[in-house]
């Protein structure tokens, strides 16, 4: 009775819904909450936390209690066990079984040797916040913290601290401060375009000048024309680099001594000074600042120490214009194979053996088309373009070594099948009447594909092109082998001609996590970048699919009464 | 010539005005230039696979500027036979055809036959609607502009004149920029009759044109098969007997592949000489 109840429960179809959408519940939790641990543990890094000053005397064995004095940000906290304290040289008597401990980022590292430490909370005396405590990011040794003691000018002292007058002494720092951030600017303009585009110039006589000893045109009257240009092009960098130097010289003028923990004072020159900001004294708003400020450099500019401070720009942009040239690459490539495939190939055994060779095609690992991608694009076909075209280089290879073309072509190889496969199953939808209908108004078949089929079939491909960058875009094993780098923050697309350097090496933000997850030399400091990068990563991805989907639908628009 | 041996197809009844005339001129002058006789079909064998059999031995002349209807159960070859006639049964890479159909004294079947340019002279229209998903102008002017007629003056003319002829004009003349696929079923059909003689045919295939359309679409498209008679040969294919009786002047039975009977439409419908053919018109087959 019991029984045949829930059996006709069971066939009203009620649990299949309720398995159904727990699927779909977790699903969505388990997306939303990888967002989440991203955002949380990537995004808070860049807001400005309060800077402690403390006193710390550990019971250290063999050492008469030694007291310090410590400066820094609380990074996190976790309780121990005093079995695991009395490994590391803790001197415990008492029998708690744990204690906490607090990590805490001391900075100052060209002083003390690490940034990063544990400090056991039960010996940290003499805690405060105090409102002065400055937070200088530089340009090397990391973050600094410690009290704004005097401004100098040529090691002239300028503004000192005295009682009351530290907002003065502060005010005068950071107008200094400015000066400096425009006097680099100028250096990067100068550096960047001028200096670069002269080096550029210089490169080519160069290898004008090689290529014509080559061919044995090498004539004392084509020689000494190019020695002309030389000099020009000398006296032009000698006049850049008096430039540089005038302005490196300015840059150089003011410095500031601050005392750190234990009244260490260290003079600062103000051109290694990055960020200067109090936060103990910061407001809300101040922070929210200091935050988008942090938050914006994060995303525009340059790495900076090994990658661990600074901005992953670079790799954004790496990232973005490889899966740009990629889909460049497969979309026409994959529609073109796949309309061949659907509307001309006599379907039979060879075609179904095509089929299913390029949907295994889409099973290879990644890894394999890495490593094809170094065989054959970069040591076959960059090797052969380097002998034919760019003899004069050698033996400094130009395609014959990874680069962006490379990393490309190789991602393209590995997405076309998805393209051709999704691009089949748009052709393979459109009705038989359609086709008939073109061809019976006297159109060939190949009029009927470019103006009826090739619409009707665009969402289709765009749908390939969709999973063509999902994939790619996401892909790291094999672009290690054929054009990613560790640090290239040179762009691939500038103003030097021609302007799209499709043999230059680039970032990635998928290598860019590995980079900075694994093979970093400072773990503490790198950690909440990688999940700053991996956000942003999947960022970048869904905006891709994003707009490409946005243009499918589009498309779709314009079909949708058709019904494929 | 063979001309002679067929002319017991031809119809004697000289009810159907001029018809005994052509049929006569047929048998004397089939070379010249208005040749009465437009399709002629010798010993039509159609294969779809080697083992189906789709036509036999059809042997056929289906004059100028008539309404020829073909009646028959379905699956009889009725269709077959209507895509041999602008080789739509080329598209099906295991279909093989024997025998000769001549249209204008030529062979369609040659090598060196254009089949773009025969589809033009040989228009079709569908059992189903199929206007392509994109604006009516652009449907109706499809046609044209592959044929590399840019010229925006001569195509707006073209296009307002076939949908005038196809009964549409009226309709759609406020709004040539909507998608085709907006349009009811019979609007879609009479569209792509439109689209179909824009293109200025010599002979019009239908397949069924109204068999998915409502009693008043099918009289709209019925209406426009009278108008058009003066200037097309108009072969249809037809399931509705009333249809066959109301808009053809000639009629051909067909079954199993076979040509069973060919007559005017007077004849076959109220004197067939074949019993099978009268089984099937009185409601009998089967």
């Amino acid at each position: 009775m019991k029984m045949s109840r829930i059996r006709k429960w069971a066939t009203t179809g009620t649990p299949f819904i309720w398995v159904n959408a727990g699927a779909v519940a977790i699903s969505l939790i388990m997306v939303v909450g990888l967002l989440v641990v991203l955002a949380v543990n990537g995004m808070s890094h860049f807001w400005p936390t309060d800077v402690m000053r403390g006193t710390y005397t550990p019971p250290n064995i063999g050492t008469n209690n030694s007291t310090t004095e410590f400066f820094g940000e609380l990074v996190q906290s976790e309780e121990v066990s005093t079995e695991q304290l009395r490994d590391t040289g803790f001197e415990l008597t008492d029998t708690d079984t744990t204690y906490q401990r607090q990590l805490i980022k001391f900075g100052n590292r060209d002083l003390i040797g690490s940034d990063f430490g544990w400090v056991v909370t039960e010996f940290v005396t003499d805690v405060d916040y105090p409102a002065e405590m400055s937070v200088l990011e530089r340009r090397s040794w990391g973050n600094f913290y410690g009290f704004l003691d005097s401004v100098l000018e040529r090691g002239n002292e300028v503004v000192s601290r005295q009682a009351g007058t530290d907002d003065t002494l502060w005010q005068e720092f950071h107008d200094r401060l400015l000066r400096v951030d425009a006097l680099y600017q100028d250096i990067d303009q100068l550096e960047r375009r001028e200096i670069a585009q002269v080096n550029y110039q210089v490169e080519r006589l160069r290898l004008q000048q090689r290529r014509l000893e080559i061919d044995g045109r090498d004539t004392a009257q084509a020689l000494a024309s190019i020695a002309r240009e030389r000099d020009a092009l000398e006296l032009q960098f000698i006049e850049h680099q008096a430039a540089l130097n005038t302005l490196y010289n300015q840059v150089n003028r003011d410095s500031a001594v601050f005392i750190a923990a234990n009244e260490q004072s260290v003079e600062i020159p103000l051109g290694e000074i990055v960020r200067a900001y109090r936060p103990n004294q910061l407001g809300f708003a101040g922070k929210l600042t200091v935050y988008f400020s942090r938050l914006s450099e994060f995303l525009s500019s340059e790495p900076r120490e090994a990658n661990t401070e600074g901005g992953i720009f670079p790799a954004i942009f790496g990232t973005v214009v490889m899966v740009l040239l990629m889909s460049i690459f497969v979309t026409p490539f994959g529609v073109v194979a796949a309309i061949y495939l659907r509307e001309y190939a006599k379907q039979g055994l060879a075609t179904r053996m095509i089929r299913i060779a390029v949907n295994n095609l889409a099973g290879v690992p990644s890894i394999v088309y890495g490593v094809f991608g170094l065989g054959f694009f970069i040591y076959i076909v960059g090797g052969e373009i380097d002998r034919t075209f760019y003899a004069e280089a050698l033996p400094a290879p130009t395609f014959g070594t990874p680069g962006l073309l490379w990393a490309s072509l190789t991602l393209a190889l590995l997405t076309v099948p998805v393209v051709i496969v999704a691009t089949e199953e748009g052709l393979a939808r459109i009705p038989r009447s359609l086709r008939e209908g073109s061809l019976a108004l006297g159109a060939t078949k190949f009029e009927t594909i470019v103006k009826v089929i090739f619409p009707i079939a665009s969402p289709a491909m765009m749908t390939g092109l969709i999973l063509a960058i999902a994939r790619a875009a996401g892909e790291v094993a094999p672009l290690m082998l054929v054009g990613v780098v560790k640090l290239a923050p040179a762009l691939p697309v500038n103003g030097i001609y021609p302007y799209i350097h499709l043999d230059q090496k680039f970032m990635h933000l998928g290598y860019h996590i590995y980079d900075v997850g694994f093979q970093s030399p400072n773990v503490d400091a790198a950690r909440p970048l990688v999940f700053a990068t991996a956000l942003l990563l999947v960022v970048v991805i869904a905006l891709l699919n994003v707009s490409a989907a946005a243009l499918r639908n589009r498309l779709r628009e314009k079909y949708k009464a058709l019904d494929v | 010539m063979e001309e002679a041996a067929d002319s017991r197809e031809q119809t004697q009844d000289s009810q159907t005005d001029g018809s005994a005339e052509t049929a006569h001129a047929a048998e004397t002058s089939a070379q010249e230039e208005l040749n009465p006789i437009c399709i002629e079909i010798r010993k039509l064998n159609l294969y779809y696979t080697k083992n189906v059999h789709a036509l036999r031995d059809i042997h056929l002349d289906i004059p100028r500027n008539k309404v020829t209807a073909f009646i028959g159960p379905s699956g009889c070859g009725k269709s077959s036979l209507l895509r041999c006639l602008n080789r739509m049964n080329d598209l099906n890479d295991e279909c093989k055809i024997k025998g000769k159909i001549r249209i204008d004294g030529e062979d369609i079947y040659q090598k060196r036959v254009d089949v773009a340019n025969l589809r033009r002279r040989v228009g079709m229209v569908f059992q189903k609607p199929n206007p392509f998903p994109k604006s009516i102008y652009d449907n109706v002017a499809y046609g044209l502009r592959i044929q590399g007629i840019s010229s925006r003056r001569i195509l707006d003319e073209i296009v307002e004149n076939a949908l005038r002829l196809a009964a549409l004009w009226d309709e759609v003349k406020d709004r040539m920029d909507a998608n085709a696929l907006e349009l009811s079923g019979g609007q879609q059909q009479r569209l792509v009759i439109a689209r179909t003689i824009a293109v200025q045919p010599e002979i019009l295939l239908l397949d069924e044109p109204a068999s998915s359309l409502d009693p008043i679409s099918t009289l709209k498209i019925e209406e426009l098969i009278n108008d058009l008679r003066e200037k097309y040969t108009i072969l249809i294919v037809t399931h509705n007997m009333q249809q066959a009786a109301r808009v053809s002047d000639y009629a051909a039975f067909m079954d199993m592949g076979n040509m069973i009977e060919f007559d005017s439409t007077d004849t076959l419908f109220t004197n067939p000489s074949v019993k099978q053919t009268e089984d099937y018109i009185t409601g009998r087959y089967g």
